[in-house]
């Protein structure tokens, strides 16, 4: 882990999360959040609650079920100048929402040569591990990171969720904030007939009280090595430190918190000392933000390479519900991997 | 094998409509079974009305100018000769810079260009109707809006010509201008997206307390989009305020009115489903226009909530300079259309009121032609489209982000290599 352990009190996600909200709430009168049973109620995760409450319904409200409208109107209240942080229930819905995102939220300070910006936060949960079937699970990604004006964050645990949540509140850019939900209540190892550990007995489930941030852009060595590089993301990051360990690879783990843009410094700097590396997504493997990974490593890393770089990935098919744990990419993919990348 | 129908003999085949316009090319088009209420007819309610007293005239039109030119009946915005004059003159100034930004086009000057030849009552007369500092979002053919909010005529040419001179530095297809300051927003070539951009905006405007208020467009075909349901949606529900205007300029490039539904129920009538007030309105009528957008100005600015104002109107020519209307319809249906023309119907306004004369149109017109002619020369002292794209190529890096990553300052550096090298380019 990272030498400095964050002091705080100790909360999950979700509530890191909650708490990411209500202190920009706080600071800024022009930060309104909404999206579908994001307000009285506080949305389905709950991530939203106690806002409604505390700061009025036309700063938190419930949005009608319409992700186009939700993002379409955010434009608009950018426009204007708020800064909308909206919630899509689940990254699986975005799609209806997808042209606003990629054609306009995106677009727009290019497009006006700066007259014009959108610095909002579309927040949104995302990953399998929940038993959610195809529409409740899958990992869109890529489809962000291929965007030109957007920044895509997945954060990894409380701590920098709620750092990289008012991050982004306060970048003047849109970010896509996705939420990994299968570990918003505690850690995963990728083995799913385990308990789940409760965020409590985590170092970083230390989530300060008020303002603090995580810079965008920037990864974290979560677990330091010398043999080898995985690079990781959200719900991965745990399913690679624990494999790791169950297999005795002295390997570097690196959180990338922030997709777009990546953290080239980190990664080349990791692999040019490790000399092998692994990137880890749960998302379908054929074009997917691995891939990016791998060509960017072996665009600028190649001659201190001591083996193909190699991914572990969910497979290319939709998202299947009972069959969730043969998707899942969890030890045993992991295991395969190492002992392929280590050995070659 | 046959189809599914086999195994059920007695049924008959169904059968799928596909909606035909009335007259494609070589037939004679006769608009004369076309329902169009007299001027004057169509009632006005109270802006405080419920909403539901608008919904017979969803299915009317309102009318102020009849045919003779005379304005008639409760919808008369009664406005002051100046302001007519103003309203014909920017009417005019768009006519003519269409014309000449036309032909530009067709001297190769620039890539595109889009005319809004028989609308220019339309976002002329609702700028009218306005405050200055209420906001649009326009979709294309609305430059009627920047002509009467006094934007720079030579700055619009500098964005067709995407030269030095343009604000948007070159990274929109000409006539999607975008100025805040005129209260005019980004347009995209994507239709339908800036409908609930335009509610968001206003609803914005109301968690502020604010006093102003947005109006969004769109063309009858895109009201196909999902976004334009999901505006009226949300423009219904937190009643914001916000007028949303549906141009009906009967094509949406090739495809008739009916293709986007308007068979079966006028457009305005989708305010009814929504609860929402709605109006139709003569397009070509520059009076009925104002006076329509003036009341739902005023509904939304009182708390009143959203309206949708249908624009009946015809689109006199093609859809842009990349579209051949004599493809798809006859090509004498733009001269029968029977609305007439909204610079001709205001001009013989404006003289019956003895405000106007033939001589002091005339002279208006060359006056206008001087003005959009010199106003071309500014702009194309400046460059003209082929001129352009090497002077400044760092800027195309630009603002993808406030400030530039990692990825996008190498790009950068690579594109200024390869300009170098291989086209001889040297940017400044």
């Amino acid at each position: 882990m990272s030498a400095a352990k964050p002091q705080g009190k100790a909360r999950n996600m979700i509530e890191a999360i909650n708490d990411a909200h209500r202190v920009m709430m706080r600071q800024d009168p022009d930060v309104v959040v909404y999206g579908e049973d994001a307000g009285y109620f506080g949305g389905v995760f709950r991530a939203t609650a106690g806002l409604q409450q505390e700061f009025g319904k036309t700063r938190c409200f419930d949005a009608p079920i319409s992700e186009g409208g939700i993002v379409g109107t955010a434009v608009g209240m950018a426009a204007y100048g708020l800064k909308p942080v909206i919630e899509i229930q689940f990254a699986d819905y975005i799609y209806p929402g997808y042209d606003q995102i990629v054609s306009e939220v995106a677009k727009m300070r290019y497009r006006t040569a700066g007259e014009w910006t959108m610095p909002m936060v579309i927040r949104t949960p995302y990953g399998g591990g929940i038993f959610g079937g195809q529409t409740h699970s899958q990992s869109p990604e890529a489809l962000f990171t291929h965007v030109a004006g957007l920044k895509v964050v997945v954060p990894s645990n409380p701590h920098d969720a709620k750092g990289l949540l008012i991050a982004a509140i306060e970048d003047p850019d849109p970010v896509i904030f996705f939420e990994p939900k299968r570990i918003y209540n505690g850690p995963f190892d990728g083995h799913h007939d385990r308990p789940v550990t409760p965020w409590a007995k985590h170092a970083k489930s230390a989530v300060p009280d008020g303002h603090y941030t995580v810079e965008l852009g920037k990864a974290e060595v979560v677990r330091a090595g010398n043999n080898l590089t995985v690079l990781a993301y959200g719900t991965m990051v745990h399913v690679a430190l624990a494999a790791v360990e169950e297999n005795g690879v002295d390997a570097e783990v690196i959180d990338l918190r922030t997709l777009l843009p990546v953290d080239v410094e980190a990664i080349e700097a990791s692999v040019k000392k490790t000399g092998r590396c692994l990137v880890v997504q749960e998302a379908t493997r054929t074009g997917g933000y691995g891939a990016e990974l791998a060509a960017l490593v072996q665009e600028r890393c190649f001659y201190h390479l001591e083996a193909p770089v190699e991914r572990v990935t969910g497979w290319d098919t939709p998202y299947p519900h009972a069959y969730e744990w043969i998707y899942f990419p969890g030890p045993i993919r992991m295991k395969t991997a190492l002992k392929k990348v280590m050995e070659a | 094998m046959d189809g599914p129908t086999h195994s059920r003999p007695n049924r008959p085949a169904l059968a799928l409509h596909v909606p035909e316009p009335k007259y494609r090319p070589g037939d004679t088009p006769d608009f004369s079974g076309l329902a169009i209420p007299a001027a004057g007819e169509a009632p006005r309610p109270d802006v405080a009305a419920p909403d539901e007293e608008t919904f017979a005239l969803c299915n009317s039109l309102v009318r102020v100018l009849d045919d003779s030119g005379k304005a008639v009946g409760p919808w008369d915005p009664r406005l002051s000769p100046d302001t007519l004059r103003k309203v014909l003159r920017d009417m005019k100034t768009v006519r003519v810079f269409d014309d000449r930004m036309y032909r530009a086009q067709r001297q190769g000057k620039t890539s595109f260009y889009m005319k809004c030849t028989g609308e220019e009552a339309i976002a002329v007369a609702a700028a009218a109707a306005m405050d200055p500092e209420d906001m649009h979002f326009p979709t294309y053919r609305q430059q009627g809006l920047l002509v009467a909010r006094g934007y720079p005529l030579a700055k619009m040419m500098c964005q067709i010509y995407s030269n030095a001179g343009d604000p948007l530095q070159g990274r929109q297809l000409p006539i999607m201008y975008s100025d805040r300051a005129h209260g005019f927003f980004s347009i995209s070539g994507n239709l339908g997206t800036q409908y609930p951009q335009a509610v968001g905006w206003a609803m914005a405007s109301a968690i502020k307390g604010d006093s102003r208020i947005a109006m969004g467009w769109i063309g009858d075909g895109a009201t196909a989009e999902g976004d334009f349901h999901s505006a009226l949606t949300f423009a219904t529900v937190y009643q914001a305020p916000v007028i949303l205007a549906v141009v009906n300029n009967q094509w949406a490039i090739s495809s008739f009115s009916g293709i986007a539904g308007a068979e079966q129920a006028t457009f305005a009538a989708r305010a009814i489903g929504y609860g929402t007030a709605g109006l139709r309105v003569d397009g070509n009528d520059a009076l009925a226009v104002y006076a329509a957008v003036a009341w739902a100005a005023e509904r939304a600015r009182t708390n009143r909530g959203p309206t949708l104002i249908e624009f009946f109107t015809y689109r006199a020519e093609g859809h842009s300079t990349s579209d051949d209307p004599t493809g798809y319809r006859p090509k004498d249906e733009p001269g029968a259309w029977p609305l007439g023309d909204p610079i001709a119907r205001l001009k013989a306004h404006l003289i019956g009121l003895g405000e106007w004369d033939d001589e002091r149109d005339s002279a208006l017109d060359s006056e206008i032609d001087a003005a959009v002619r010199s106003a071309q020369k500014e702009a194309e002292k400046i460059g003209i489209l082929s001129d352009q794209g090497f002077d400044d190529i760092p800027s195309m890096f630009e603002d993808v982000y406030a400030t530039t990553p990692w990825h996008l300052a190498e790009q950068r550096d690579a594109s200024l290599t390869e300009a170098r090298e291989y086209l001889g380019r040297d940017s400044e």
